[in-house]
């Protein structure tokens, strides 16, 4: 794979990352558990989607085949979407969105920290942005999550049980394959192997607040990279992309 | 030594063009009327997120989508500025939302419609936003201090809402057969809906006299109506849609339009709750309270356990 | 079937620029502090409208009573002396 072909590779995975969680979040407008929660999970809904753009415009100019942002968005099926799995699982409850936040938002935080230093200036500039962002998902993820643990005892319930059927998705995080190998050495790509330590460290650090259990390492699900999915994907897709794929000549 | 408690009072205040203010002395058919009115407006806010939000997950465009979500994440807003408006008048948003969901309280019947096709989301903003905005720039001018600064900040902030929904008109009667149809098909299931909006005729209002001589309601439901349509038709004109009434005809003398007859008895069978989506809106916002339910438990119950001890930033 | 609960009330103050006074916006729902403080950011501050939050529970707010208004205002109208404009100055003194 050239150069070129890595970073377009890399960025649209990036991009498909905050496509989906996004995509996720959005399906929550008007389904939060108070009024004032329903707008802050839009906010971290329009943040994701803001840092998509950015992410696939970038892409497609590197691609440099003409294509938009929503080409990229809108025209790709589901095993050319390079998302972690843990992005489209489902919002379940309030719990196991806010585990959902939780482990991707601690993730992003130390990926986005490294990428600001990424010797490609425009990976650079949009880490630096976006990880401002990253910053306040985590923190309302992290208080939720104590909240919620140190609750009640139906809330302490919901979110244990949130964290062990999340768990199984977040070894993926970390795992490295032939993209970010190839950039790595080029100081474009981020290692992700020595994030695990100070990852793990974190999420113990609130799960205990919240008087919760860490789970136990077991079987990780992997595969998203290669573009192996849950079944969840080709549902937000047929659903995200109905009118473009129904109106194929139709702008909007 | 004047009264400070006698409704004359309250009158020469009103008439001198004075604001009222939670604490000030109100005789008890105004505070009844103005909790009804901004719960009954802020309700309408909450629920209006749902015709909406059923195409977030659909929109065609991210650009699309961030503007959907932002917008409906203004009317949840709004919701919540009006609810803290109406709440200084003694009522807590417990209770505002067991009305709601007992159906005591009413909300706007422009949301127990279907929002369809895409073109829906550029109707609702054009011409449902574009009717809210009419009565909403008017209530800026309201007698009472918290609702009157609760409008100023949304009409502020919903001056983009109706020329987004403008924009997606504009943008489909510009593009492929198919999308020209869908937006004149929305156009014709919102129109009629929008001029219901601002209410029976002046004659026929219940509420309208006292409202306007306690300049809460500062325009009457017609005077409003006509500014609407005034603006309006113009506007589809201009994009090439077709209003879906014949007898519009521009009175030259006046400079107003007029309109064909509005049909009343739909409107009153909206409000008695046999709209298209009546039912399902209500069940939406039950489920998703009643769901959210052990949220607020827990939240409750950590700050108790924690009373002494805020929470630390990580 | 418990109670509901909406959480408590709190009010909100934001600061626009840094050196302005810090002006009442509205209220939020919220259970603790953080909570009120990030809800404050997320409703009150989606256009850029702060640089810095004041929140407050409502029910430590101590409102006047518009019953004293007579006491409590009336008697400050017609100290004139409090304001510059109050002062005959000689013709042609100049930066006072």
């Amino acid at each position: 794979m050239t150069k070129q072909e890595a970073i377009y590779k890399y960025a649209l995975r990036l991009g498909d990352d905050a496509l989906i969680l996004g995509h996720r979040l959005s399906e929550l407008c008007s389904r939060g558990p108070i009024l004032e929660e329903d707008l802050a999970l839009t906010n971290i809904s329009l943040d994701l989607i803001g840092r998509t753009q950015a992410l696939f415009i970038y892409a497609a100019s590197i691609e440099g085949k003409g294509k938009t942002e929503d080409d990229l968005a809108y025209r790709r099926s589901e095993n050319n979407y390079g998302n972690h799995l843990i992005t489209e699982q489902p919002n379940g409850d309030f719990a196991h969105t806010i585990a959902r936040q939780l482990f991707i938002s601690s993730f992003e935080y130390l990926f986005y920290s490294e990428l600001e230093k990424s010797k490609d200036e425009t990976l650079s500039a949009i880490a630096k942005k976006t990880n401002k962002e990253i910053k306040y998902h985590m923190q309302h993820a992290s208080d939720w999550t104590i909240r919620l643990g140190d609750g009640t005892n139906e809330s302490h319930k919901r979110m244990q049980n949130a964290i062990n059927d999340l768990w199984m998705f977040t070894g993926e995080l970390f795992e490295m394959d032939e993209i970010d190998a190839q950039l790595l050495p080029e100081g474009i790509s981020v290692d992700l192997i020595p994030l695990k330590t100070n990852w793990n460290n974190y999420i113990k650090t609130v799960l205990t607040e919240a008087t919760l259990k860490v789970p136990e390492d077991g079987y990780m699900q992997t595969g998203s990279r290669k573009g192996i999915h849950t079944e969840n994907l080709g549902h937000i897709l047929s659903e995200m992309q109905y009118l473009q794929r129904a109106y194929p000549d139709a702008k909007w | 030594m004047h009264n400070e408690h006698s409704d004359t009072h309250f009158q020469t205040r009103i008439d001198n063009g004075e604001h009222i203010e939670a604490k000030d002395y109100m005789p008890e058919n105004y505070r009844k009327h103005l909790i009804r009115q901004m719960s009954q407006h802020a309700h309408s806010e909450v629920i209006g997120m749902q015709p909406e939000g059923n195409w977030i997950t659909r929109a065609p465009s991210l650009r699309a989508k961030q503007i959907l979500l932002a917008k409906i994440q203004d009317e949840g807003g709004h919701g919540l500025y009006l609810y803290s408006a109406a709440e200084t008048l003694g009522v807590s948003r417990v209770e505002f939302i067991q009305q709601l969901q007992s159906g005591k309280a009413k909300y706007s019947s422009i949301f127990n419609y279907p929002a369809l096709n895409w073109a829906d989301v550029g109707a609702i903003g054009w011409l449902v936003d574009g009717a809210a905005i009419v009565n909403q720039v008017s209530l800026q001018r309201t007698s009472y201090g918290p609702y009157s600064r609760a409008m100023v900040r949304i009409c502020k902030e919903e001056s983009f809402h109706q020329r987004q929904g403008y924009e997606i008109m504009a943008k489909m009667m510009k593009g492929t057969k198919d999308q020209q149809a869908m937006a004149q098909d929305a156009m014709n299931r919102w129109w009629w809906p929008a001029l219901m909006m601002f209410g029976p005729h002046d004659t026929d209002s219940p509420h309208s006299s006292d409202a306007v001589k306690w300049k809460i309601k500062r325009e009457t439901n017609d005077e409003l109506r006509q500014k609407f349509i005034d603006k309006t038709i113009p506007q589809a004109e201009l994009i090439g849609l077709t209003v879906p009434d014949d007898k519009i005809k521009l009175d030259e003398k006046t400079g107003h339009y007029k309109i064909g007859p509005i049909n009343w008895d739909e409107f009153y069978r909206v409000i008695a709750g046999n709209g298209p989506c009546n039912k399902q809106r209500l069940d939406h916002h039950i489920k998703f309270h009643e769901e959210g339910s052990w949220v607020r438990d827990a939240a409750v119950a950590y700050k108790q356990k924690h009373s002494t001890k805020e929470l630390q930033t990580v | 079937m418990s109670l509901d609960t909406q959480l408590d009330l709190w009010e909100v103050f934001i600061q626009s620029k840094s050196g302005l006074p810090y002006i009442h916006a509205g209220s939020v729902h919220a259970s603790d502090n953080k909570m009120a403080l990030q809800n404050a950011r997320d409703i009150y501050t989606r256009r850029g409208e702060g640089t810095s939050i004041w929140v407050m529970p409502s029910k430590y707010i101590v409102a006047s009573n518009p019953d004293d208004n007579d006491m409590l205002f009336d008697p400050s109208n017609d100290k004139v002396y409090r304001h510059p404009t109050f002062y005959v100055m000689p013709e042609g003194a100049k930066n006072i």
